[in-house]
């Protein structure tokens, strides 16, 4: 269980996912954030008005999906690397999934990395489709990768290959 | 002798903030502290806060550590010594500074005690062995100096420290081979957890370390897997092959010169040992010390700002000094205080502050 052993589990992932419909429309955000603690940046700076208003800076964020258009502006302000875009309509068999990077070197697009589970597993490859790396991001990347359509909502971390 | 209004011993955030506050008021400032650079625990967390958004969350350490160290700098009645060790304090309310290795007495009307934590070791065999060291200490050789203790890291303890130091080792190219945790529960919030468990580190909570290997300096650790009791489970030893064991098992209030002032002190586990009462001005038992962040209780750099604000405004309004607004910014900063401290993670130290008012 996650306060355990720090995995991410289905389970806990099912209570936050976006409806199957909402999935199919396009890029849409998932926050990963299973605890109340006192933090709201993800509300703070969402312009779409996407995430619910936090009636408490406990309280956990809630994405209202139909409102997200998964532009990643939240991805990379959330100090806990949580929030996570997929997007399934990128191609027939590939999903892309947009993860929150702070490690170096940073891929070059078309590189293919080695895509990672929630417990820290090889489970794939993936292809790097594009870097976002702007001033406003802080040393947060985002990198968009390509991904089998079925592993995305399992790919939530990669390594670039020769590394570590 | 120099003489000044307020004084202020510590740098950090609580520090900064404490000597901004009081400046701003009118008070003529000294603020000491005995690093060459200003920003305490700051200077090496590169990772973005939690918190607020009035709390700057979402910025990182440093960052918040440059903007208010030039802030400071910057504010004439601040004058800032560095490199400056307050080694006592005389009962006729003088503080002994050492710099350059010259001995300075300076005389203030009111003294900010913001020393912030130390921390808190562990009892096993070899821990005296090189290759053991602090997590702040460890965080301070990568983020502060850029070298790498070793390359094969066991951090014990999952907190908040033990789990972003871990990230930051991973971040200078550094294997972290397993976190573990005698508790049953990771400390540290999730999202931090998830984040290094993805990256590749196991987390081993109800786990302890049981020695340390080697004859020079640390060549491996041996933990064990602890039961509901915190008894170790015989044949679930297991020795890793580790170089450098970083140990995060918590921080305890600096508290030296509170002792030697004679401030009434308690003993709160939940704010990590011996921390001085005090009023709701921050004002210890001694009147005219005042205590703001970690040394006060260990909590976060959010709050050690809060503090620092709080107990700048009320040593300089003590002086006389006051503003059209002092009574509005003293409430708002004890509304933020108290929304920082809501919730269940803020449970412990509400706990812990109920303890520890004066009178
Ligand atoms: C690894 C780690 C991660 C953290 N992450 C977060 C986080 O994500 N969010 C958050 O809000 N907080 C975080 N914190 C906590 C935060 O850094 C501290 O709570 C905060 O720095 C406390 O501020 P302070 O001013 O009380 O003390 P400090 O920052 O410790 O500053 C105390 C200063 O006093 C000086 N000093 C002490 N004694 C003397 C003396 N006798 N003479 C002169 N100078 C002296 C010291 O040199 C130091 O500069 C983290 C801490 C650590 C270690
Ligand atoms: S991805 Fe964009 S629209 Fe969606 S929640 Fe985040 S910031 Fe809002
Ligand atoms: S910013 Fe990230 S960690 Fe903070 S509440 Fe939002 S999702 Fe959770």
């Amino acid at each position: 269980m996650l306060p355990q052993d720090g995995i991410v589990r289905p389970e806990d992932v099912a209570s936050v996912l976006p409806p199957e419909e909402r999935l199919a429309q396009g890029p849409v955000a998932i926050a990963e954030c299973f605890q109340n603690i006192p933090c709201d940046p993800c509300y703070h700076n969402c312009k779409q008005g996407a995430i619910q208003e936090f009636k408490e800076i406990n309280d956990r964020p809630q994405i209202i999906f139909d409102k997200c258009n998964g532009c990643g502006t939240c991805m990379s302000r959330c100090p806990g690397l949580a929030i996570f875009v997929v997007d399934a309509t990128f191609s027939d068999s590939e999903a892309i999934v947009k993860i929150p990077y702070e490690f170096l070197p940073i891929p070059d697009v078309n590189e293919t990395v080695t895509a990672i589970n929630r417990a820290g597993q090889a489970v794939g490859e993936a292809r790097v489709v594009r870097v976002q790396n702007t001033k406003v991001q802080d040393r947060t990347v985002i990198v968009w990768l390509a991904v089998p359509k079925e592993l995305m909502l399992e790919v939530r971390h990669f390594k670039v290959r020769g590394v570590q | 002798m120099k003489y000044t209004e307020v004084a202020i011993v510590g740098g950090g955030p609580a520090g900064l903030t404490a000597a901004m506050s009081a400046a701003k008021l009118g008070a003529e400032v000294i603020l000491i502290d005995r690093n060459d650079y200003l920003g305490g625990q700051l200077i090496k967390q590169t990772h973005r806060f939690f918190g607020s958004k009035q709390q700057r969350a979402s910025e990182r350490g440093i960052d918040i550590a440059r903007e208010l160290s030039d802030q400071v700098m910057n504010i004439p009645n601040i004058q800032v010594m560095t490199e400056a060790t307050v080694l006592g304090y005389y009962e006729d309310g003088v503080l002994l500074v050492e710099q350059n290795k010259k001995i300075i007495t300076i005389h203030p009307k009111r003294i900010v005690i913001s020393t912030g934590g130390a921390e808190k070791t562990l009892l096993f065999p070899n821990n005296d062995l090189p290759g053991v060291y602090g997590a702040g200490a460890v965080q301070t050789l990568v983020n502060v100096y850029g070298v790498k203790p070793g390359k094969k890291v066991l951090m014990v303890g999952a907190g908040n420290i033990g789990v972003i130091v871990s990230y930051q080792l991973l971040q200078a190219g550094i294997e972290v081979v397993a976190i573990i945790e005698a508790a049953p529960k990771i400390g540290a919030y999730w999202v931090h957890a998830a984040k290094v468990v993805r990256a590749g580190v196991p987390i081993l909570t109800r786990h302890t370390i049981v020695k340390a290997h080697g004859e020079r300096e640390v060549n491996g650790a041996t933990v064990v897997r602890l039961d509901e009791n915190w008894q170790p489970i015989t044949g679930t030893q297991k020795k890793l092959d580790v170089d450098v064991i970083c140990l995060s098992v918590g921080l305890t209030p600096l508290s030296e010169l509170l002792w030697q002032a004679g401030c009434k002190m308690v003993y709160v586990p939940e704010l990590g040992g011996n921390v001085p009462l005090r009023n709701e001005h921050l004002e210890t038992s001694v009147p005219g010390i005042y205590v703001a962040g970690d040394v006060a209780g260990i909590e976060e750099a959010s709050a050690a700002m809060m503090e620092g604000s709080l107990a700048g405004l009320e040593a300089a309004a003590s002086l006389g000094y006051t503003s059209e607004t002092l009574q509005e910014n003293l409430r708002d900063v004890l509304e933020q205080l108290k929304g920082l401290r809501s919730g269940s993670v803020g449970e412990k130290i509400r706990k812990g502050m109920e303890q520890v008012s004066l009178g």
